[in-house]
């Protein structure tokens, strides 16, 4: 008699320590391997989009923060903010711009030391996640002589900054570059060259060119698979056309890839930072705006590059005080189907590896 | 009717019926000796005893919902490293005994916190941490989602203001909360939980 199997359907999530929030994944499995998975998502969303509607363009600003990808508050910020320059034609000072870019460069620091910690925990070395939080309150500690918050800064404004960096900050901002660069090479001595971290990444959830152009995937994701391109190059915004950068790209698309593109990606944001603080002019930082600001009819479309991806802010404007519409287009949900492509064929053991990976952020996926 | 099978269908339930507690048999010798004299003061030491031992060792449930999730992570790890205090983060609601709700609920998310809630073994605890857990937070108004206030569905114990809450502001929550764990006449409410057959410590 011919043995018979049968398809196992087992959920994966809501609350699970390794989906990185409330994502749920509904995975197909034959017998270990994996042949379907389906991401069930909205356990967090929380209709920002639409609370955007109702708030003023000034005030729309803390909603970017916590209603879309948390880590990654002053991205999000940036991306919002240029949008509405854009759209009512606002001028930003050079010296705002400059900050800015700082920032975002610090932010993203930041947001990759969490993902590095938490799929360190992932694959069993607990002692990343407890260098790479050591190294992130450096950086909260940055902001927040600068902005007050820790995770929400509500510090970009449209038009600028909200206040100029205190005195003595860019000193201590240098210190911490010091610091922090040697540290990048102490991960990759604690996990790329250990034999169990490497068995579990290289070669595993491997996307290919093609299919992660054809998924949306971008950022480091699509980086990884061979994809050369950065928004802050593509499509220079604030001053990235003048600062030095490259921009790392592998061509083997597993997870190993995607973790040397971040690694690669953080030395890269400490060159530029250490630029925009050389270059830094004096000046204004913040334009006259009026609060209750009126930007023109029209529609605009504003691509930043955030640490996780190509992030799309789409502002519509009917000439009244708050937003006709606000579309978010967050490179998280776009990498999070590049997922199903990743999985197919792996074991179990493996969803765990890939799925931290692509580090995505449910706040960012379901807004 | 002590066979310990439930009622059958139609048969009226005569006695309430035992419950299984944390204390076990020992609810028999807790109410004895609550009634002899000077009882209660052995009594209280025991339970001072007891409830120190609980409260320092808190195990919450990893479960991050929004923001506040990265300032409790931030709190597990180097600097705040809240294993000090004995609160270690477990992964399955079995092993945890207190949950902290970090970050907002979804309409969608709220069924799945009642339902880890109630996997919990009791006595259980829930720290309710930010605003949007606490009350919707800055999504309270225009908004179709989120639950305004996770005390909607399982009922909190402590509520850590701030959005996020630093990670100081969390271990003071938990501080609070281990402060009420020591006042708790746990060995009693629990004997006479199992007595009257009611819900013992939640």
């Amino acid at each position: 008699m011919p043995l018979r199997t049968e398809e196992l359907l087992l959920n994966m999530g809501p609350q699970h320590p390794s989906t990185h929030g409330v994502l749920r994944l509904v995975l197909t499995l034959d017998g270990e391997n994996i042949t379907d998975v389906r991401p069930d998502i909205g356990y967090l969303h929380s209709s920002v989009e639409k609370m955007m509607e109702h708030r003023t363009y000034v005030q729309n600003v803390a909603l970017t923060d916590r209603g879309m990808d948390y880590l990654i508050a002053l991205n999000n910020e940036a991306a919002y903010c240029l949008a509405v320059e854009a759209l009512a034609g606002v001028e930003v000072p050079e010296r705002a711009r400059y900050i800015r870019v700082i920032f975002q460069e610090l932010n993203r620091i930041a947001s990759h030391l969490v993902w590095l910690g938490t799929w360190g925990i992932d694959l069993g070395a607990t002692t990343v996640f407890l260098w790479c939080f050591r190294e992130r309150e450096r950086v909260l500690d940055l902001f927040e002589q600068v902005t007050g918050g820790r995770l929400h800064h509500v510090y970009f404004r449209i038009g600028g900054v909200y206040a100029d960096v205190p005195d003595g900050w860019t000193g201590a901002c240098r210190d911490f570059l010091d610091y922090f660069l040697p540290r990048v090479d102490e991960y990759h001595q604690l996990l790329t060259q250990n034999p169990i971290f490497e068995a579990r990444t290289r070669g595993v959830g491997v996307i290919g060119r093609r299919e992660a152009a054809a998924m949306g995937a971008s950022g480091p994701v699509a980086r990884a698979s061979g994809i050369a391109y950065d928004v802050r190059k593509a499509a220079p915004y604030e001053v990235y056309d003048r600062l030095e950068f490259d921009v790392p790209v592998q061509t083997s698309g597993d997870c190993l890839a995607r973790y040397l593109v971040r690694l690669e990606e953080m030395r890269q944001s400490v060159r530029i930072i250490r630029q925009a603080l050389k270059d830094l002019p004096a000046g204004e930082v913040r334009a006259r705006v009026p609060v209750a600001m009126k930007p023109p009819r029209g529609e605009v479309y504003v691509r930043t590059e955030s640490p996780r991806g190509t992030l799309g802010m789409y502002v519509v404007s009917d000439g009244g005080e708050t937003p006709y519409r606000v579309k978010i287009r967050a490179p998280s949900f776009s990498n999070l189907y590049a997922l199903t492509e990743m999985m197919r064929g792996w074991k179990i053991a493996d969803i765990i590896a890939i799925l931290g990976s692509i580090d995505i952020v449910l706040s960012d996926v379901d807004r | 009717m002590a066979t310990g099978l439930p009622p059958a269908a139609g048969e009226a339930r005569s006695e309430p019926q035992p419950r299984r507690t944390q204390i076990g048999p020992l609810a028999e010798v807790v109410e004895v000796l609550d009634s002899l004299p000077g009882g209660g003061l052995i009594l209280t030491t025991v339970e001072s005893a007891l409830n120190w031992g609980r409260a320092s060792s808190l195990w919450p449930l990893t479960f991050g919902l929004a923001c506040c999730a990265i300032e409790m992570m931030a709190a597990f790890a180097s600097r705040f490293d809240l294993d000090r205090l004995g609160v270690i983060p477990r992964a399955t609601p079995r092993q945890a005994d207190l949950m902290i709700v970090a970050g907002r609920c979804s309409i969608k998310m709220a069924p799945i916190v009642r339902r880890l809630w109630e996997q919990m073994p009791e006595p259980r605890y829930v720290i309710s941490m930010g605003s949007c857990a606490t009350c919707g937070g800055p999504f309270f108004y225009d908004n179709y989602s989120i639950l305004k206030g996770v005390d909607q569905v399982v009922p909190v114990d402590v509520y850590v203001p701030g959005c996020p809450p630093r990670p100081e502001a969390l271990i003071e929550g938990i501080l609070k909360l281990q402060e009420r764990i020591k006042k708790e006449p746990f060995l009693r409410r629990q004997a006479y939980a199992a007595r009257d057959g009611q819900a013992g410590a939640r």
